[in-house]
């Protein structure tokens, strides 16, 4: 008997915290692999976030920074200029990359920090409960935005990848989704391809993945994807929108 | 000992944290300690250490807690509004028992507050910098040769301790020049098997971290840092005395004010009058026992502060208010003179001897 | 007698005023002196006004900063008429007589008026009237000896413009001469 299909062994064998349907148990799958098959779990270092994926640090067996809400650019270029031959990551989601951390974000992109950030965008916070995310869509109900989200009084969403491919430092800035099995693959692709140009050098790679949250979103975790295909992709469309060859 | 130099405050406490080990700086221009960033922005690049001027001071105390949180020795350097903005940061350096040195160069506030010379950041330094039970490491030079030496042994102490330690100069010690034998290059032998800086796969992963969601676990790490505190406490107290023995009225300054406190010192004994002078070189953790002792001799003290007296509390408590504390200050980078606090001293010889 | 200079340093940016400062304590400090030297910093700097307060004294330093003066350079009007009143009585005050118009208005100093601008200009060093200044301090008021010039001059000037140290003490001697 052969094994087809295992843990990634840059995963730590403890259970994740996230809820029943969230999608951050795939991103995190992903991202291990793409570190098994690089081989370079031994010098990979992981910036965890505050928000959902606050625990990241327990669930990868790199070495992993817990960083303050939004700072996690700015500690890993800490890191990677201490450390030049390190392979340094953040993992991100969207209250934390686009709202409080959006100088760090921008910042670090367009330094070129040869780093790799992987950005959750579910459009909500998730960990404090459900309230509007900078990537909230116009209309979206959350615990925040009650009447749905008036871009009059809330403003509008804020597209990152659109933003940051504006930048000179960015070599990749990409958005995939994990809603479905080809998209899932071409998230891996994407990912992998984020971690390829930092060890080759080119700069700042962020790959941004439409994510769902059935729990505050109110949805059951199948209804929470078609939600997602119905009114996040129109929004926020997937695809290449910076790539430095 | 080395043949003296004459740099500037700010340039050669850079050049000492250098000769220290410091192979990351990240800064923010604000006056009046921008001189330490351009410094390191020329002396970085020639012995491989990075400077990295941050697009914010959140951003630059940030990067700090990157770089010392895999074991390499890091430093940032400001004036007061800037310190304020690194609060978050250096909260997280000591939830996550990170070593790192923090400059503040002070300035008068609040506010924008102004860019002459100031000690009114000493609360925030030694009781409040930011949110959470803990301590940093606070020491006060008051010549340029200490500059140097104090941040080569906040350097040590934030490794020894695995703590944030901070140098609590001002405007007048960062601008002023004065001759100074530097330290020779060292390297640091503490050991750092804590340091996030990739597994190789050698060992179980390293995890820096100052989240501990569970409240009794919380508790018992903090308890266990202020263990350490305590230990702290009672082996790193440094201060100095000056003409103490005899004194009937004991001056408690550091920094500037304990340089132009000197000034008045030797007028009042000029005029007959004992004074001397008590100098916390740590202000974390404050010489308490030993002030307490000159408080057996002394029969009134007197705080000289460039504040509105924020120092004269621990000296208050420090001697449980057994004997009456003065306070002599200007504020707002108003640097007091030695005829202002010679004033103050004929006036406490007419109250109190 | 106990050496205690407390010198103010005034004038235009770009006249020399901080190299000045630094010449002094670093000639004080190879004759044996505690020594300090301390900028005004600030947006002032940038109105083209530029100061520095230097102490010399064979006694550790308390303040680098000061009230009164033993000693008051200036070097402009701006600054003999900020900082005119602040030399301390029976100490000297030395003013560039080519830039400034008037006369002290106290008796209780020794002032001391020298064309240093002029000087410099005639002899095609304009921008060393700060040395020129110097020269005719050490001849008045005896604070060092030109042969300590001729030592300190070398540690000083740039590694690049090696001419300086001749150029330099020329106008410290053309100082000295007047």
């Amino acid at each position: 008997m052969s094994i087809v299909f295992d843990r990634p062994k840059s995963l730590t064998d403890v259970p994740l915290h996230y809820c029943p349907g969230c999608t951050h148990g795939i991103i995190h799958r992903l991202v291990a692999e793409t570190i098994d098959e690089l081989g370079i779990e031994g010098k990979t270092i992981g910036i965890a976030p505050v928000g959902c994926s606050v625990f990241a640090y327990n669930y990868f067996n790199c070495d992993m920074i817990e960083a303050a809400h939004g700072r996690a650019p700015a500690v890993a270029t800490g890191a990677k200029r201490a450390n030049p031959d390190r392979i340094l990551f953040t993992y991100q989601g969207d209250g934390d990359l686009a709202a409080i951390g959006t100088a760090e974000t921008v910042h670090a992109a367009t330094r070129g920090e040869n780093i790799t950030v992987i950005f959750v965008n579910n459009a909500i916070y998730g960990m404090t409960g459900g309230q509007m995310a900078p990537t909230t869509l116009p209309g979206q109900v959350t615990q925040t935005t009650p009447y749905g989200r008036d871009p009059q009084i809330a403003g509008y969403p804020v597209r990152i990848c659109e933003m940051l491919s504006a930048l000179d430092g960015v070599a990749l800035a990409q958005r995939v989704a994990v809603d479905s099995v080809p998209h899932i693959r071409d998230a891996k692709k994407a990912i992998r391809r984020a971690f390829e140009n930092q060890i080759n050098k080119r700069g700042f790679s962020i790959v941004e993945v439409i994510s769902s949250c059935p729990t505050n979103w109110g949805m059951e975790p199948v209804k929470a994807l078609e939600w997602l295909r119905e009114n996040m992709l129109p929004y926020y469309p997937l695809g290449v929108y910076k790539s430095k060859e | 000992m080395a043949e003296k130099v004459l740099m500037k405050g700010n340039e050669a406490l850079a050049e000492s944290a250098i000769r220290a080990g410091c192979r990351c700086f990240f800064g923010y221009p604000i006056t009046p300690q921008t001189e330490v960033a351009a410094y390191m922005a020329k002396r970085m690049p020639q012995i491989g250490g990075t400077y990295l001027q941050a697009e914010s001071e959140v951003a630059a105390i940030n990067m700090v807690y990157g770089a010392t949180s895999t074991g390499t020795r890091a430093m940032t350097s400001s004036s007061s509004p800037g310190i304020s903005l690194k609060a978050e940061g250096i909260s997280y350096l000591a939830g996550s028992d990170l070593p790192a040195v923090i400059i503040n160069i002070c300035r008068g506030g609040p506010g924008l507050g102004g860019i002459q010379p100031a000690q009114s950041d000493y609360n925030q330094a030694t009781k409040g910098l930011a949110h959470g039970d803990f301590h940093i490491l606070v020491l006060a030079p008051n010549c340029i040769q200490e500059m140097c030496d104090l941040v080569s042994d906040a350097f040590d102490l934030a490794d020894t301790y695995r703590m944030p330690a901070m140098i609590l100069g001002d405007g007048m010690l960062g601008q002023m020049m004065e001759p100074v034998a530097l330290p020779e290059p060292h390297e640091s032998k503490i050991e750092k098997p804590w340091a996030a800086c990739g597994t190789e796969m050698k060992r179980p992963h390293n995890v820096i971290n100052s989240l501990y969601i569970k409240p009794d676990e919380l508790e018992r790490i903090v308890m266990d840092r202020y263990a350490r505190y305590r230990h702290i406490e009672e082996n790193e107290v440094r201060y100095e005395e000056f003409m103490t023995e005899d004194a009937d009225i004991v001056i408690v300054a550091y920094g500037a004010s304990s340089r132009i406190a000197r000034n008045a010192i030797m007028a009042a004994r000029a005029e007959g009058i004992k004074v001397g002078m008590f100098r916390p070189i740590t202000l974390w953790p404050f010489p308490k026992k030993a002030l307490d002792r000159v408080a057996d001799t002394a029969r009134a003290f007197l705080t000289v502060e460039l504040s509105m007296g924020q120092m004269i509390d621990d000296v208050k408590l420090a001697i449980n208010c057994r004997r009456p504390v003065y306070l002599a200050n200007r504020t707002g980078g108003m640097v007091i003179t030695p005829n202002e606090i010679l004033a103050k001293i004929r006036e406490i010889k007419g109250e109190t001897l | 007698m106990s050496v205690n200079h407390q010198i103010t340093i005034a004038g235009f940016g770009g006249q020399g005023i901080q190299f000045t400062g630094k010449f002094l304590i670093y000639a004080g400090m190879q004759a044996g002196y505690e020594v300090t030297c301390i900028p005004s910093y600030g947006p002032e700097m940038r109105g083209g006004t530029s100061a520095c307060f230097v102490v010399i004294s064979d006694d550790k330093i308390g303040s680098p900063i000061f009230s009164n003066p033993s000693l008051l350079i200036a070097m402009n009007t701006p600054s003999f008429d900020k900082y005119e009143m602040s030399t301390e009585p029976g100490g000297y005050t030395f003013v560039d007589s080519t830039l400034v118009d008037r006369k002290a208005v106290r008796d209780d100093v020794t002032t001391v008026y020298v064309p240093a601008t002029g000087v410099a200009s005639e002899n095609g060093i304009h921008s060393l009237a700060n040395m020129v200044m110097v020269g005719k301090i050490l001849k008045e008021t005896g604070i060092f000896s030109y042969e300590l010039m001729e030592k300190v001059m070398p540690k000083l000037v740039s590694a690049k413009r090696p001419q300086m140290v001749e150029t330099n003490l020329k106008a410290i001697r053309l100082g000295m001469e007047l």
